[in-house]
């Protein structure tokens, strides 16, 4: 009695394309990676519902505000009348410029108001409070 | 070259991050330019140093409790469309309130917001 002899077929991953595949995902990684540039200081976000998302990462400056009434912009501490000409200077550069409010949730709202009517002299009026996602058991 | 790529792909994902920023957009009025507008078109609210809520209309404060601020809001909403409703908070107010107050309006799809300037010194 003959047994039927063994298999000829080969399995093979077919690896050609594995270059081409690595090489899209390197260029998506390289396209959509934005290096963060400023740590800030920490600051408990405030949270909310009608949470919209900015889109471009690049026209997007911070202004940190601790609740201790600190000021931050690219990690440098500044006093008040620094914000004016600091931000009008970001805007010269960057006329799309959007300016996200990082405060604490504990700040004093008069410190804020502080800011945004220097906001307002040098005329940056897209302002986004930032803010987290509320969660679905906190709203209830 | 595989190995480059591998590495190179590696590297990139491990910093990307893909967290955006999030958060409650608001356009600011420019300085100077104080629009008149009619005041019966005006809704305002206010928050005082105790985190309280009130509408102010024809020159009372009437207090409202922040459940019943986005029924309210809508409510005066659809009696006019053109409504304007400005948020006015007082220095001493928490910052973490006003994010409140200025959600629920946006969730009660007030479009025209204004933060007016707050009264009362430090």
């Amino acid at each position: 009695m003959r047994f039927a002899r063994k298999s000829t077929v080969g399995a093979a991953i077919p690896t050609a394309s594995m270059a081409d595949i690595s090489f899209l995902l390197l260029v998506f990684f390289m396209v959509s990676t934005v290096f963060v540039r400023y740590r800030g200081i920490p600051v408990t976000l405030p949270q909310a519902e009608a949470v919209e998302e900015l889109e471009m990462r690049r026209h997007v400056t911070s202004i940190w505000v601790s609740n201790q009434g600190i000021i931050n912009i690219d990690d440098a501490q500044v006093t008040l009348d620094q914000v004016g000409p600091l931000i009008h200077a970001k805007l010269t550069a960057n006329p799309r410029l959007v300016v996200s409010l990082k405060a604490d949730a504990d700040a004093e709202f008069g410190r804020l108001s502080d800011v945004m009517q220097e906001l307002r002299r040098v005329e940056a009026l897209r302002v986004n409070f930032a803010t987290l996602r509320e969660k679905e058991d906190a709203s209830q | 070259m595989a190995d480059i790529a591998f590495l190179l792909i590696i590297f990139f994902l491990v910093t990307t991050t893909m967290s955006q920023d999030k958060g409650l957009s608001l356009q600011l009025p420019p300085v100077g330019e104080a629009k008149k507008v009619k005041q019966k078109n005006v809704c305002n609210v206010w928050i005082n140093d105790a985190d309280e809520i009130a509408f102010y209309e024809q020159k009372q404060f009437t207090p409202v409790a922040f459940e019943q601020l986005a029924v309210e809001v809508r409510r005066r909403l659809t009696e006019n469309e053109k409504l304007i409703v400005s948020l006015k908070a007082e220095r001493g107010a928490k910052y973490s309130r006003f994010i409140d107050v200025l959600d629920e309006l946006k969730l009660a799809g007030a479009t025209r917001i204004s933060i007016a300037e707050p009264e009362g010194g430090d």
